[in-house]
């Protein structure tokens, strides 16, 4: 058997310590800068993505709350903001000259917008959603569409009613909260009449 | 009597059978005019169209999107490249228009920044989480290699004292 060197026991050292850098203690947990770091990310990353659902799924646009304000500039320029019209029926209707189910009710938006005009408290506004004002000109001459319309600016009107697509058309009553919505064309006029007649005063 | 004036009447027949064929090619001319910007390709309009998303179509770039809304959008950019508009100044009116979402990269803002931070960080910091667990993996290794070759001058104490402690009996 040969000899085994062997080396005199090292000498008590005391324990390095657990990270050459500072370490933080928070709620009882030893991290080091760089865990930190990381679970102070995750955590802002978890925070930012529950925010974002948690405002997905609150509905500005449900009956009974107060109708997203918006100003809609008409095509022919002139402002209409929806806070003026305190007081009235206002009939917000989405709609886009590519949209084949919106022509099915631009007839009848226009009749009940005839019928209405002459009272004074039922307002028709036209929110024209990602459209081109070329064409979106051409389908109002052609359905002769006479109430006021605009384009969506910058899709912030629709956005504000998270519309899911067009046509759709929100009823707000004259406490300026909102009385009924409509997902899909009006199939006839009595449809129309239906969501403004209760909401007028007789 | 009649037989002279017979190649006449069909020179007048021919004449006004090309009448008919010249007008409905300038016809077919003038409406593809009208439906394509002059002086602007396809290629043109796509190169632009491609930087560009259509609120309706969700994810589908806006040179492939074959919905009409799109055909739209496509034929207005002609049009502006036609009046002589730069890409940038394209891009700037549909943005105005319908909004930063229309744009294939967003404009770095708001919160649209954590789209350019998150991934590169992302990145660094498992890079970094990873350096550290392997580093991890290698020190019990080779400490463990040390036991089983039982070289002992600078391995473990307790495995040195008992080798002692047996050379000793």
């Amino acid at each position: 058997m040969t000899d085994i060197q062997t080396a005199p026991p090292a000498p008590e050292t005391p324990a390095p310590p657990a990270s050459r850098g500072g370490r933080f203690v928070i709620f009882g947990l030893s991290l080091s800068l760089g865990a930190l770091i990381a679970w102070i990310a995750l955590i802002a990353l978890l925070a930012i993505v529950a925010l974002s659902m948690f405002r997905n799924a609150q509905n500005p646009a449900a009956e009974g709350n107060v109708a997203p304000d918006f100003t809609l500039t008409t095509f022919s320029g002139e402002q209409i903001s929806l806070a003026d019209l305190q007081g009235k029926v206002v009939v917000v209707n989405f709609w886009a000259s590519w949209c084949k189910p919106c022509e099915q009710e631009a007839a009848d938006l226009e009749t009940a917008w005839q019928f209405y005009r002459p009272r004074g408290d039922v307002v028709f506004l036209g929110v024209d959603y990602v459209d081109t004002e070329t064409e979106a000109m051409a389908y109002l001459e052609k359905f002769d569409i006479t109430y006021p319309n605009g384009a969506d600016l910058g899709t912030r009107i629709s956005q504000a009613y998270r519309i899911k697509g067009v046509p759709e058309t929100y009823v707000i009553a004259p406490d300026g909260r909102l009385a009924g919505a409509r997902i899909g064309p009006f199939t006839s006029l009595a449809q129309i009449q239906a969501m403004i007649d209760p909401l007028l005063s007789p | 009597m009649m037989q002279p004036s017979l190649p006449k009447f069909k020179s007048i027949g021919w004449l006004v059978l090309a009448n008919l064929v010249l007008a409905i090619l300038l016809f077919g001319v003038a409406h593809a005019q009208k439906s394509e910007p002059v002086g602007v390709t396809d290629d043109q309009i796509n190169a632009v169209a491609k930087q560009l998303y259509c609120p309706v179509c969700e994810n589908i770039p806006l040179d492939v999107c074959p919905t009409q809304a799109c055909a739209q959008w496509r034929s207005l950019i002609g049009e502006k490249l036609a009046a002589g508009w730069s890409e940038d100044q394209i891009k700037d009116y549909f943005v105005a228009q319908y909004g930063d979402r229309v744009l294939a990269t967003p404009p770095a803002r708001g919160l649209n920044w954590l789209v350019y931070i998150i991934p590169p960080v992302a990145i660094i910091l498992g890079a970094f989480i990873l350096y550290r667990a392997m580093r991890g993996w290698r020190q019990p290794a080779s400490a463990s290699r040390q036991v089983e070759t039982g070289s002992g001058s600078s391995g473990d104490e307790y495995v040195t004292r008992l080798e002692e402690e047996l050379r000793r009996r």
